[in-house]
């Protein structure tokens, strides 16, 4: 039975610590059986192209993985940032906040046709 | 005539491993707050200076960042200046084109750092090493 996995990044993360994160999301994913997963990035005050890759790249191993992933609650300013960098993170599913970003990976999950996911 | 332009205090951080990416935009962030930047502004330059350090540390083997707040009259200003010794680019033209990337990057370093701020200068000598030097103008 799937279910959803909500990660928030509260520090201002090293390189390493980003690269450590993908790899525990991608365990826990696959160990929890998760069908959709919000990233809550709220707190971050600043969005690189590291940190950048690392969110699309999580994005698209937990698609493999057969789980969405929803990025939410980026903060204006680093919305503006990051599209002046040349980062769109094409690929890569948005929602203004975690409620949000929750009834997108429903509907998600709904289209697809997984019903025992969404009734339970 | 344009006022003189001044340095009210300067200063410089190691770049020498992943540890100090982070305390240098954590510094950065202080300084655009004390020259009264917006927030949009200061996360500019936060990131700007996040995509410099890294491109110092992983291309250039390390390196420094030299920071001044700058006044001129009453604008204020921050120029950050990355350094390494590191083996210099081969063909700054295509560096800073839009898209190219050496390999571990995205290939939106430079031309994508550029963007963020008012000024932007690029030295680099094979051999020898890269300057950048950055300012952004409240």
């Amino acid at each position: 039975m799937g279910e959803f996995l909500l990660v928030t990044i509260q520090v201002d993360m090293h390189d390493q610590l980003a690269l450590q994160l993908q790899d525990d999301l991608t365990r826990a994913i696959e160990k929890k059986g998760a069908k959709g997963v919000l990233i809550d990035i709220s707190a971050l005050e600043m969005v690189d192209s590291f940190i950048g890759r690392m969110i699309g790249d999580i994005s698209g191993m937990a698609r493999i993985l057969d789980a969405r992933t929803v990025l939410v609650g980026m903060q204006p300013a680093v919305a503006i940032t990051l599209v002046e960098l040349g980062l769109s993170l094409p690929g890569v599913a948005t929602a203004l906040n975690v409620e949000r970003g929750m009834a997108l990976l429903r509907k998600a999950l709904n289209e697809s046709g997984d019903d025992n996911f969404i009734k339970r | 005539m344009n006022p003189a332009m001044t340095t009210s205090s300067s200063g410089e951080l190691p770049l020498t491993n992943e540890h100090d990416i982070v305390l240098g935009r954590q510094a950065v962030r202080r300084m655009t707050q004390q020259q009264g930047f917006s927030l949009v502004d200061q996360t500019k330059m936060v990131t700007a200076a996040s995509e410099l350090a890294r491109n110092s540390l992983i291309y250039g083997g390390g390196g420094t960042l030299k920071w001044a707040m700058l006044n001129e009259g009453t604008r204020r200003g921050l120029r950050l200046t990355f350094e390494d010794q590191g083996p210099g680019i081969p063909n700054l033209e295509l560096a800073m084109t839009d898209g190219w990337s050496s390999g571990t990057g995205l290939g939106l370093g430079l031309t994508g750092t550029r963007r963020l701020v008012n000024e932007f200068e690029i030295q680099s000598t094979v051999g020898v090493g890269t300057r950048v030097v950055i300012t952004r103008w409240k």
